[in-house]
């Protein structure tokens, strides 16, 4: 009956106790799979042959000279589906299939995490039932038609704030409910352990990519990484290979309204600790302990908590948390369009948003990694609609 | 001697125990509830402390839980409640709740005030007993029983190490799933029963899903010390949300009936 690892004091396995067995196993074949040779080659190739890593290291001409400072965006934009999702869901879902699992749940928030795991799921020849909040649903729908057109079902939920928090309220109850045959493909570093650190582990290939594209290109290791942070998991994944290096982190978080008016998602900048869905971290709550209601222009970051990992590694210092708000986060989306020719998702414009702030303490020889984790394609109608497409 | 105990150590018959979420539908509302409850023949009361995240509960005690933070229902308003209970009743109080709130109040303010409030067990449904070595410590040095969870997925190693760290009684999880009314208990339910019975003599009590006599009377008989009853309780408070007056009426008479069916054999 030992407690789960953590990381400090975060973490942890705060499940119905319906649930625990089914961490358990997990654990078991995770570890499992994590020494076998025969996974890891099929893992490797289905990253690269299918989903298409590595993804590239792109210096950006324009927006160095214009910040003036050496910018280098790492692609996960171009990784099949349109974001890093797809790393974990791979992973996850050829761990399903390993443990004989024969139906995949999941939750998401833009819907990309849900697109990742409907491709995982056809590819591999998985049945997918994806859980989305009303709200989400109404805001992201071209993503919703992907996950029908890959053969995904995807059931609407009605309840609490209709976002991504109460999608993953209701994969859970769906999880307790048919543990035998089925595995929770979780979509960020958060949840119950081993969620937080397999989910990093399947992302950390980010950060592997860009350290070694870095050294090849620069010869030294940049200065400065951002990544936008929702659960965290785009992050983590880009983050964990530089932890030892004296390179400085900066996830940036959902500002919304602006942190004063209590309208945003910001957990590492503006939360309390606390447990929601199944781990210790940090989180957005009332006095009494009611998990807050969130806001973000970005379906995405819309979450009320964030990884342990993340909140361990703030609470120590060594990564720093900001917040960038809707705003600012729209130009940036527009910024990058009009500057490289790519469209961020909101998501990412958010690191975007944070780089254009900090280009300012920096010089010109300063080299700047900004996670680009995902494509904007879904959300040029929520853009348009705010005015963020024209000029 | 803890309430709990002492009903099991005094009574030979199964335990009729109802469950209702405290501020449900508002907190007065929820004081006159519960003591109806009690007074149709409840001999064990569970209060549930609304939370924002239920994750365990289905569509019934969600929406309970959202009517009663809409009335105003902090966990101070639900320790109001339990001492208002329990000023004139002395059946055992038992507090169902989620972590966050236990652990945003502090784990030893929590059990003071459920001791003060008059409860006599704590039941934290998303807290495994691995995690649980604070607030078994604070539940012992308050005298509240801390109650855990078996669910039908338990491995008999953990179910050892559970039956090992809980006391008052074991709550048996009848179904894979949420709270929520099920049309029967299973077999594999009724050898659960059995197969836990064998294991330990702490008293049993199961829950999920129950909500026909029948369903009550097979538990019984399958060597259930208490049957606990959620759902179909609170969706006959949401059925008659307009109407108070029906809604003890309704609830007199469905508990009643449940009750009876726990027969008086001798467990
Ligand atoms: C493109 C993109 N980036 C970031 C996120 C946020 O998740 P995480 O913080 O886990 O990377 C999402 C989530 O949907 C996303 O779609």
């Amino acid at each position: 009956m030992d407690s789960s690892p953590r990381f400090g004091h975060f973490g942890g396995r705060y499940v119905p106790e319906t649930l625990m067995e089914a961490l358990l196993e997990l654990e078991g074949a995770f570890a499992r799979a994590q020494a076998d040779v025969a996974f890891q080659r099929s893992l490797s190739s289905i990253l690269t042959e299918y989903a298409g890593r590595p993804t590239p290291l792109t210096f950006c001409t324009n927006t160095s000279r214009n910040l003036g400072c050496k910018v280098y965006l790492k692609r996960e934009d171009l990784l099949h589906g349109g974001a890093h999702k797809l790393n974990n869901t791979l992973g996850q879902a050829l761990l399903a299939q390993y443990m004989g699992k024969t139906r995949l749940i999941a939750e998401t928030g833009a819907g990309q995490h849900g697109v990742a795991t409907a491709i995982a799921g056809a590819v591999l020849g998985i049945p997918v039932d994806v859980y989305m909040g009303a709200t989400d649903i109404a805001r992201q729908g071209l993503n919703v038609d992907r996950m029908a057109l890959l053969g995904a079902r995807v059931i609407p939920v009605h309840s609490g704030s209709r976002t991504l928090k109460d999608a993953v309220n209701e994969a859970l109850r769906d999880w307790v409910a048919s543990v035998g045959d089925t595995h929770y493909v979780l979509g960020s570093i958060v949840g119950p352990h081993p969620f937080p650190v397999m989910v990093r582990t399947f992302q950390s290939i980010i950060g592997e990519e860009a350290r070694e594209q870095c050294l090849h290109k620069e010869g030294c290791l940049p200065d400065v990484i951002l990544a936008c942070v929702g659960g965290g998991s785009n992050a983590m994944g880009i983050f964990h290979r530089f932890i030892g290096d004296p390179v400085r982190l900066i996830g940036v978080e959902a500002g919304g309204e602006g942190l004063h008016t209590g309208r945003h998602g910001a957990s590492l900048c503006a939360g309390t600790e606390g447990v929601l869905h199944g781990a210790l971290s940090y989180l957005l709550q009332d006095a009494a302990g009611q998990i807050a209601d969130t806001h973000s222009i970005a379906a995405g970051l819309d979450y009320p908590g964030v990884g342990p990992e993340l909140s361990h590694l703030t609470h120590t210092g060594r990564i720093e948390a900001a917040a960038v708000t809707d705003s600012e986060a729209l130009e940036a989306f527009g910024y990058l369009s009009r500057m490289e020719g790519i469209i961020p998702a909101l998501e990412s414009s958010h690191a975007i948003a944070y780089a254009m702030r900090l280009a300012g303490q920096l010089g010109p020889d300063d080299i700047m990694v900004i996670n680009l984790s995902g494509r904007g394609d879904k959300d040029v109608g929520e853009a348009a609609l705010r005015g963020g497409v024209s000029g | 001697m803890n309430r709990i105990d002492r009903w099991f150590l005094e009574h030979a018959a199964p335990a009729f125990t109802g469950f209702t979420v405290a501020g449900d539908p508002d907190p007065e509302a929820s004081v006159r509830v519960a003591r109806t409850l009690v007074d149709a023949g409840v001999d064990i009361l569970e209060l549930g402390m609304p939370f924002s995240d239920p994750v365990a509960d289905g569509p019934v005690i969600q929406r309970a839980d959202q009517r009663a933070l809409a009335a105003g229902t902090t966990p101070d308003a639900v320790f109001a409640i339990a001492r208002a209970l329990r000023a004139d009743a002395g059946v055992p109080i038992v507090l169902l709740t989620y972590c966050n709130l236990v652990l945003n109040r502090g784990i030893g303010q929590f059990y003071r005030d459920a001791r003060e409030a008059g409860i006599d067990g704590v039941l934290i449904v998303d807290m495994p007993v691995e995690e649980s070595d604070g607030v078994r410590e604070a539940a012992r040095a308050a005298g509240i029983a801390p109650i855990f969870l078996v669910a039908p997925t338990t491995s008999a190693a953990r179910q050892d190490g559970i039956i090992a760290r809980a006391s008052g009684f074991l709550y048996l999880v009848s179904v894979l799933g949420v709270t929520g009314t099920r049309n029967r208990v299973a077999e594999e339910t009724l050898a659960f029963i059995r197969q836990m019975r064998s294991r330990t003599a702490l008293p049993l009590a199961v829950g999920f899903g129950i909500s026909e006599p029948e369903h009550v009377a097979s538990c019984c008989e399958a060597g259930a010390d208490a049957v606990i009853v959620g759902s179909a309780i609170v969706a006959i408070i949401e059925r008659h949300l307009g109407d108070e007056e029906e809604m003890m009426a309704a609830l007199s008479a469905y508990i009643a009936t449940m009750r009876a069916a726990t027969g008086e054999a001798p467990r």
